[in-house]
């Protein structure tokens, strides 16, 4: 493969990591304070709002069943708003974000939600308020199933940005579509499927490992 | 002090499940420096009203007065200050994973908002007063049943509580483990003047700890007062069948079985004495086979102590033979032995 090739995959490479890395850092700071307040706002619960959280559902419901293509296009006047263009990796952020919060979102209030209710009486007893209830219990005892839920998120996020070449976002999944099937160059084709395997093994086994070693619960002497 | 003032709870109907009156008409104090246990079978109310005392409960009706302020009042900021004089201790421990036993017994301190010097003074402090001054570091997932329980034990006193409530914190233990929490739980109160307040269902945590006893059934106060006395003239069915817990009424499976109603030719009347305050069982059979002249067997035997009363049965077997059974009876009435005649055996 030429260097030039070579360049081409290295450059697309960091499109990728660039793209999915912001997304998700963003994603994370949507969707994680909406999945816990949607892990705490039923009736009867900590922060008990249970309109909002209905109405919540269903707006996170709503993005997570539009498909991605759609949401792309779909909010591109929104994009172009907030990224000042519609056009290239830093534009293809934005839906990324969008559709990456609720995802986030629902995986955070699932880990939430394993944690003991017994430990909300708990720190309750001893007059903790509902925010030192967030902070104190719930996200470190959930810490483990977040830090999971978030490698699960970049992964599926390093999906979605092979989708937003639709809109010039450059990216592994661009390359792939341009020079793998447009132009057929298997060989390049192989070459970003093959980048994308190591890139969501090492996300895995990073995750993995840090979601092992903040877990208290199974440690044995 | 935390005094019941008419309350009642009851819980709305909601999704399907039926409204329930949870607790009414209670009515009582729980004396300062004391241990009082509340026991009562499993939905007779005492989760909810040991809930009513930290406020993580509203009563419906009723106020709940602890060291002089009405906690049934207290919402938001008020009530969790008011929360950090009381402790609460849990049956499955609740201590956070994430955190060693040291950062559990700090997390109250915290929240109370403690400067971080004196939390570790007094984290080592409390963990050497419930024994495990060496399991600072360790994680809950690393520590026995007893010593997550010590850790909670030291978790609940850590903001220097008047009142530590303690929901069945030892139904998940052996009674070996049951015992030793038990005895700790009776040095805090001895040494600190905290006020216990036990939430259970087991007649022997109550025998071996309470000195007062609250009984609790289907959302009623049934009886109260000195352990002592509540079960040494137990008056509710509740009450006697916990008292029947640690005591034993049923007569042994050999000698049940071969009573009968009608006395035969020759053999023994059988009598069960019930035997209620200090050193009361002690001399009846002595006193009854020489002042009546009579050959008295001790056919079965149960005696045990509860707050210093002998609490207990003693079956005996005497003549049958003419009205000897009548005249052991009378000299029992007449000396204020409760008894009854089961029937006679061959």
């Amino acid at each position: 493969m030429s260097p030039e090739l070579i360049n081409l995959i290295v450059q697309a490479t960091f499109e990728s990591l660039y793209m999915v890395g912001i997304a998700a850092l963003l994603g994370t700071a949507f969707g994680l304070p909406l999945g816990v307040f949607l892990a705490t706002s039923r009736k009867g619960e900590l922060f008990a709002a249970p309109i909002v959280n209905r109405a919540l559902g269903i707006v996170v419901n709503a993005t997570r069943s539009t498909p991605f293509i759609i949401l792309v296009v779909a909010i591109i006047p929104f994009t172009r708003l907030v990224a000042g263009t519609s056009i290239g990796s830093t534009a293809a952020i934005v839906p990324l974000t969008i559709a990456s919060a609720p995802f986030i979102a629902r995986l955070v209030e699932a880990a939430i939600r394993e944690v003991d209710g017994g430990l909300i009486e708990t720190a309750s007893s001893f007059g903790a308020s509902p925010l030192q209830i967030v902070f104190k219990v719930l996200i470190p005892e959930a810490l483990p199933g977040l830090l999971l839920a978030l490698t699960l998120a970049v992964v599926s996020l390093l999906g979605y940005s092979a989708m937003v070449g639709a809109v010039g976002g450059g990216g592994l999944g661009d390359l792939g579509i341009r020079y793998g099937y447009q132009r057929f160059m298997p060989e390049m084709m192989l070459a970003v499927v093959v980048v994308l395997i190591a890139l969501v093994q090492l996300v895995q086994s990073a995750g993995d490992y840090l979601a092992r070693r903040v877990n208290r619960r199974l440690r044995h002497h | 002090m935390v005094r019941f003032e008419n309350i009642s709870k009851t819980y709305t109907a909601y999704r399907g499940k039926p409204g329930v009156n949870a607790l009414q008409d209670i009515d009582f104090a729980i004396p300062r420096g004391s241990i009082t246990g509340v026991i009562g079978r499993s939905g007779a109310g005492k989760s909810s009203l040991v809930r009513l005392i930290n406020g993580l409960e509203k009563p419906t009706t009723g106020r709940v007065i602890v060291d002089g302020n009405d906690i049934s009042s207290l919402a938001g900021r008020e009530l969790r200050l008011a929360q950090r004089s009381i402790g609460m201790i849990f049956q499955h421990f609740n201590l956070l994973s994430s955190r060693t036993a040291a950062d559990n017994i700090a997390l109250p301190l915290e929240i109370a908002g403690w400067p971080k010097a004196d939390i570790k003074a007094r984290v080592t402090e409390l963990l050497a007063l419930v024994g495990i001054a060496d399991k600072h570091d360790r994680y809950p997932s690393e520590l026995s049943g007893g010593q997550k329980q010590r850790v909670g034990i030291a978790r609940a006193l850590a903001t220097r509580p008047s009142v530590l409530l303690s929901d069945e914190a030892t139904s998940a233990l052996d009674p070996q483990t049951t015992r030793a929490i038990l005895d700790l739980l009776a040095n805090i109160n001895r040494e600190l003047g905290v006020t216990i307040v036990l939430i259970t269902h087991e007649m022997s945590v109550v025998r071996q700890l309470a000195r007062e006893v609250v009984v609790l059934d289907a959302g009623h106060v049934v009886e109260s007062g000195h352990v002592a006395d509540i079960f040494t003239h137990p008056r509710h069915p509740i009450t006697q069948s916990f008292l029947a817990e640690v005591i034993g009424d049923s007569l042994p499976v050999s000698l049940a079985s071969r009573i009968v109603t009608e006395p035969p030719g020759d053999g023994q009347a059988v009598i069960r004495i019930q035997v209620r305050g200090a050193g009361a069982g002690d001399t009846v059979v002595a006193r009854l086979a020489r002042e009546l002249g009579l050959d008295v067997a001790l056919l079965s035997a149960r005696i045990d102590e509860i707050g210093g009363q002998h609490v207990g049965s003693l079956v005996l077997g005497i003549p049958s033979r003419e009205d000897v059974p009548a005249r052991v009876l009378a000299w029992l009435s007449q000396h204020q032995f409760p008894a009854e005649h089961l029937g006679y055996v061959a």
